[in-house]
């Protein structure tokens, strides 16, 4: 009898999961033993990490898109509609559309999206670029900017994590090169009590801040944006004016999660290292979608969809799992304009970024087109 | 009525422990306790200090092996 796995799920995630699984199962799908079907929540496929690029006219948007079906193997059974309700007692999946879809494997890769408008006034007097309409409407404002305040306002929780920083270096030397430096004043705002949440990121980027003037309020958790008055103001009791807000709104997961009863937030409670869903063996979860206390990035989700890939194959031709999920994060940091870091850690390993240089930054922009190759499931 | 939740955040490095504090807290209701495992001894003076300074309430602390559970109940 035919075995399914089911992907929820279109992103980076689902898509290196499933293209992942048509390579090493070429045989058994051949045979119809095994299926591969994936719902996704659109025909298009997005390079979510390019976005930090369009408020500074650095890419080109067209190289953020491609169709998501030519990015998918073609043997994926691939549906653009969406989740209602993930049934995990039942093994079954019901869509928007009416569709019911039955499992023996499940792979939950729903990703995470920005809130704004949980926090109040955050969303009429806020930019952010984590969504391509948003990073546009950043785009204007800075064009228009001639000068003022700026408050680039972090989060709990948020994707990409060190996207707040390398938006600060890039706005520098944007203003630089505007030439209008000197009548703007730039402050970083940051929930815990330095500036990152790697230790190591955090010192090295302090003095960078103190060199370059960046002011910076640390232990601060937004509770309201004024929009009228155009302040900001934290849990902690401090409010900051600004001319221009750009902020990295608090995220949450998929609401299909919460509503099926999956995880608070829709956060998936998921085991550090199998990456199954707690209280299943046969549910497993990927990238931003779970609760593990780490990163949500591409590159976790990359690192997981590759253990995944081998432990799903070694089920279904073995009967056993392959592997354990180590912890592993990569992420390259944008230092400015011309030149980038790179931070790796994984459950034991603490983070140690190097120096930044301007190989490691053009690395970064090579990267920007690798990716298809990396959701390919080639790279 | 109130619930008690475990974020194991040992070997945490990004986003941490008080971070994966914030973001609970900030899904958690009034009355909810939320215990924090961390392997970072700063948690244990960072996250009881912060928790003060935003008015949730305190509970308390242990230590075994190098482990510190950090309880924290939302007062607001």
């Amino acid at each position: 009898m035919s075995k399914t796995v089911l992907i929820v799920g279109g992103g980076l995630a689902g898509t290196i999961i499933a293209n992942g699984l048509c390579r090493q199962l070429g045989d058994e799908m051949r045979r119809g033993e095994v299926g591969i079907t994936m719902l996704g929540t659109s025909e298009t496929h997005m390079y979510q990490p390019g976005l930090l690029y369009v408020p500074f006219g650095r890419i080109r948007e067209a190289e953020l898109f491609r169709d998501q079906r030519k990015v998918l193997d073609r043997r994926v059974n691939f549906f653009v509609d969406p989740a209602k309700h993930i049934d995990v007692e039942h093994n079954q999946v019901t869509t928007e559309q009416g569709r019911t879809v039955k499992y023996d494997y499940l792979v939950l890769a729903t990703g995470a999206r920005p809130m704004p408008q949980n926090i109040p006034g955050m969303r009429e007097a806020g930019h952010w670029f984590y969504e391509l309409d948003a990073a546009r409407k950043l785009r204007d404002a800075l064009n228009g900017f001639t000068g003022g305040k700026i408050v680039v306002n972090v989060n709990a929780p948020h994707k990409c994590p060190v996207a707040p920083l390398e938006v600060v270096f890039m706005l520098y030397e944007h203003f630089k090169a505007k030439g209008i430096l000197d009548k703007t004043e730039i402050t970083y705002t940051y929930p815990i009590g330095r500036l990152h949440a790697l230790e190591p990121v955090a010192h090295w980027a302090k003095p960078e801040f103190d060199r370059i003037g960046i002011k910076y309020e640390t232990f601060f958790n937004t509770e309201t944006v004024d929009p009228e008055k155009k302040t900001i103001s934290s849990m902690e009791g401090v409010s900051l004016p600004f001319d221009l807000l750009i902020t990295i709104p608090p995220h949450a997961g998929a609401q299909v999660i919460e509503d099926s009863g999956l995880g608070k937030g829709g956060w998936v409670p998921t085991n550090t290292k199998t990456l199954s869903r707690e209280g299943s063996t046969n549910v497993f979860v990927c990238g931003d979608t779970t609760n593990i206390p780490i990163s949500k990035a591409g590159s976790t989700a990359h690192f997981e969809a590759d253990v995944l890939i081998d432990n799903l194959v070694s089920l279904l031709q073995e009967g056993r799992m392959a592997r354990d999920y180590d912890g592993k994060v990569f992420c390259f940091v944008e230092t400015g304009m011309n030149s980038g870091t790179y931070v790796w850690f994984n459950y034991t390993t603490p983070p140690n970024p190097g120096p930044p240089s301007q190989m490691i930054h053009w690395f970064k922009l090579a990267y920007n087109r690798l990716y298809w190759l990396s959701a390919r499931g080639l790279l | 009525m109130a619930e008690r939740q475990t974020i194991d955040a040992r070997g945490s490095f990004c986003p941490g422990p008080l971070m994966e504090l914030i973001a609970a807290l900030k899904l958690a209701s009034i009355g909810d306790e939320i215990e924090v495992l961390s392997s970072d001894k700063g948690s244990a003076a960072d996250i009881p200090a912060w928790v003060n300074k935003v008015g949730h309430s305190y509970v308390g602390t242990t230590e075994k092996d190098g482990c510190w559970s950090i309880v924290v109940r939302k007062a607001k």
